[in-house]
């Protein structure tokens, strides 16, 4: 046999196999990017299998960073983008990557800290206050520094707290250029701060020392916004499957589902679609 | 320590209960390796008995070069994919991207220049010895490169499941152009990755020894097979 | 027919150490050629630039027309698969068909006493078989010319005394013999004419009982005193 027809003849079986190893019957479904958030604190997992029930339309979801998930809409891999970043969103919509955002639910951030406590914290709810101690007492703080929702609010307090925490960086301000989850073990390593969402922290299971030790402040509140990605774009966008996820989402049954989620006692989303 | 007992009582607890999810994550990373190493080992296993035969200027930087591949890092393979792969990239018409088969490519790249590069070594190996009575029989670059991947199978079977282990360890790159969607692109690496950024270590470590069991195994079964077939070859 | 090979000039050089000097002859069809000489004197290196794996750096090797040569090897290399298979195997490569192939195997492997371990794998057969074996190969491409290179050299008197007899049987079945051996009294026993090499040099060329009884060079007496290294 000639060397060209054992090619040949390798490049159609590679061919046949990477054919075979498609999905043989292609369930109707979307591609949703959302947060870590949604994913690791286990809401999709509740709320997914319902609607997937009630529709027989699988929802796939990628969860990354708001920041990536927003790129990865941007290039046209989703079909639904489902985050919590209001400035990033309302840019994402005057780039034209979406018609329109809708508000679906708000969770609540927490500040979590060694028992020790040792910038002095004391509890309460300010949560400024409590950043302004952290920068002065240089205690450690560990942050997601990903561009993800909640790097993002992270930054907005320090903002807010007139402090600008590179200063700190290598010393007692550390980022870790990763998801909450990591970011969290990594607080837990070396008795940091960390700014983290109440969901993921509540699946959270390597907490070591760290507790809950700012909550509570109106500041802390975190709206998620629902957007379907522009077939204007895109033209491959799934828009009635895509749309149909999101009409759900804000319907009372949607928002109910929401609502029922609880890890123990606690619930971690509000629904909230007007 | 307790750690790692608690990781140990979780690994024996998630094969004894093997539940449906974990099956499904179990299987399809499998799958996923598996077809990847068949595509890998179509193309690498000809390109290294050809690199080990053929003389031509270049084949020593052609070689270095592949022996460098070996190193790839998955993260950087996967990105690669996944701008090719995306609805942006140059296939994204196919909508491959966050589909099995997005993994399969991904780990087929990474495993091809391994694959290539030790099956290179060995049939060059076995080249010395047999250069002379093929050439005495008049075979042609391709017809000894087919009889040399036949004759050193053996020795290339473990090329092929160092290729396997390689494929099925891996998570960066399947991590990116997977996406590791729950029930669709889940396999145990990404498994392991999500419960580890959850903080549950124990499961994580429990799933990861799941995982190196799976490998051993394969190893070992492909081990008894060559053996066997080794003493009736010679 | 191929025959006759005209060497001319022959030169064959390896980091500038010179291997076979300027050696010109013909091998004609019909006697068998044994190449006689003390180690180093080129005897492998001269058969295998006449059978084409090496090139001349200078001079040439003219063969008479075309036609099937083929070499059996001081350590017979046996693919991994079984005794018939490697006979199968190199008639494939020499464009025979699969039915034709078998059937011609079938009947050399007979022809050389290895029936009964036909379907055995070849790399575990012993040396003796496996030289027999080596030797059913190249009979069977039917060749013009078999080149042998020490084909006994790691063998035992009785696997010596059956690799002997194989060779006379393809010889008489109409294929040249060109032959190295270390063995004086194989050559006898084999050769019809020999080729004398010092040095890479074309020392003494003669008939098997003349080179022995009379040898003229100086060399070639040395040698068969057992004098030269």
């Amino acid at each position: 046999m000639s060397g060209y027809k054992i090619l040949f003849k390798n490049i159609y079986l590679v061919l046949f196999l990477l054919w075979a190893s498609q999905p043989q019957a292609q369930n109707k479904f979307i591609i949703v990017a959302s947060t870590t958030s949604t994913e690791q604190s286990g809401l999709f997992k509740h709320l997914l299998p319902v609607y997937e029930k009630k529709s027989g339309v699988q929802v796939r979801v990628v969860a990354l960073g708001t920041g990536q998930a927003l790129d990865m809409a941007r290039r046209g891999d989703a079909d639904v983008v489902f985050v919590h970043d209001k400035e990033a969103e309302e840019k994402f919509i005057a780039d034209g990557f979406s018609v329109r955002r809708f508000e679906v639910m708000v969770n609540d951030f927490v500040l979590v800290g060694p028992k020790a406590d040792a910038a002095k914290l004391g509890g309460g709810q300010d949560i400024i206050a409590a950043y302004k101690k952290i920068a002065e007492a240089k205690a450690p703080f560990a942050s997601r520094g990903d561009k993800s929702g909640t790097h993002a609010a992270e930054m907005r307090l320090w903002k807010a707290a007139g402090i600008d925490p590179q200063t700190g960086k290598g010393t007692w301000y550390r980022e870790t250029g990763s998801s909450m989850g990591p970011t969290l073990n990594t607080a837990s390593a070396m008795n940091a701060y960390a700014f983290t969402d109440r969901g993921t922290w509540l699946s959270f299971r390597n907490r070591g020392d760290l507790v809950i030790v700012v909550e509570g402040d109106q500041r802390l509140f975190n709206q998620y916004g629902v957007m379907l990605v522009n077939p204007a774009k895109h033209a491959h966008i799934k828009r009635e499957l895509g749309q149909a996820f999101i009409d759900w989402v804000l319907a009372p049954e949607g928002q109910k589902t929401i609502a029922a989620y609880k890890i123990g006692n606690d619930q971690l989303f509000f629904p909230n679609a007007r | 320590m307790s750690d790692i007992s608690a990781a140990l009582a979780e690994a024996l607890r998630l094969i004894g209960g093997m539940d449906a999810q974990l099956a499904q994550i179990v299987l399809l990373s499998v799958r996923v390796s598996l077809v990847a190493v068949t595509i890998a080992a179509l193309v690498a296993l000809p390109l290294g008995a050809c690199l080990a035969i053929a003389r031509f200027p270049g084949r020593q930087a052609l070689v270095a070069i592949l022996n460098a591949l070996m190193g790839l890092p998955p993260v950087v393979v996967g990105l690669l994919i996944y701008l090719l792969l995306s609805r942006a990239g140059p296939l994204g018409e196919f909508g491959l991207l966050f589909t099995p088969t997005a993994m399969i490519l991904a780990q087929a790249v990474l495993v091809t220049p391994i694959i290539a590069a030790l099956s290179r070594q060995v049939i060059e190996d076995a080249w010395i010895e047999y250069e002379e009575q093929l050439r005495s029989l008049n075979a042609g670059t391709v017809a000894a490169a087919r009889t040399l991947l036949w004759d050193a199978r053996f020795a290339l079977m473990t090329v092929v499941l160092a290729g396997f282990g390689r494929a099925a360890a891996e998570v960066g790159a399947v991590m990116i152009v997977g996406g590791n969607i729950d029930g669709v692109t889940r396999v145990m690496t990404t498994t392991i990755a999500l419960e580890t950024s959850k903080g549950d270590l124990p499961l994580a470590l429990g799933l990861g020894m799941v995982l190196v069991a799976i490998i051993i195994g394969v190893n070992l079964l492909a081990n008894v097979v060559k053996l066997t077939a080794q003493k009736r070859h010679g | 027919m191929m025959l006759p090979l005209n060497l001319k000039a022959l030169c064959f050089v390896v980091a500038n150490r010179p291997i076979i000097r300027d050696m010109s002859c013909e091998i004609t069809a019909g006697p068998k050629t044994v190449i006689l000489g003390p180690n180093g004197a080129g005897k492998s290196v001269l058969m295998r630039l006449c059978h084409g794996l090496l090139h001349p750096t200078s001079g040439s090797v003219a063969w008479h027309g075309r036609g099937r040569q083929a070499m059996v090897f001081q350590r017979p290399v046996m693919l991994r698969r079984s005794a018939i298979g490697n006979v199968i195997y190199g008639l494939r490569l020499a464009g025979v068909s699969r039915k034709e192939a078998e059937s011609r195997a079938a009947h050399v492997l007979e022809a050389v006493g290895l029936t009964a371990i036909a379907q055995r794998a070849a790399r575990v057969l012993s040396g003796g078989e496996q030289q027999r074996l080596a030797l059913a190969r190249a009979w069977a491409l039917e060749p013009g010319v078999l080149f042998l290179d020490e084909p006994t050299a790691n063998l035992d008197p009785n696997a010596t005394r059956d690799v002997e007899s194989i060779i006379s049987a393809i010889h008489a079945s109409g294929t040249k013999i060109i032959m190295t051996t270390h063995s004086l009294g194989q050559a006898r026993r084999l050769g019809d004419e020999i080729l004398f090499l010092s040095d890479g040099r074309l020392v003494e060329r003669a008939p098997v009982d003349t080179f022995f009884r009379r040898p003229k060079s100086s060399e070639a007496v040395a040698f068969l005193q057992g004098e030269l290294p």
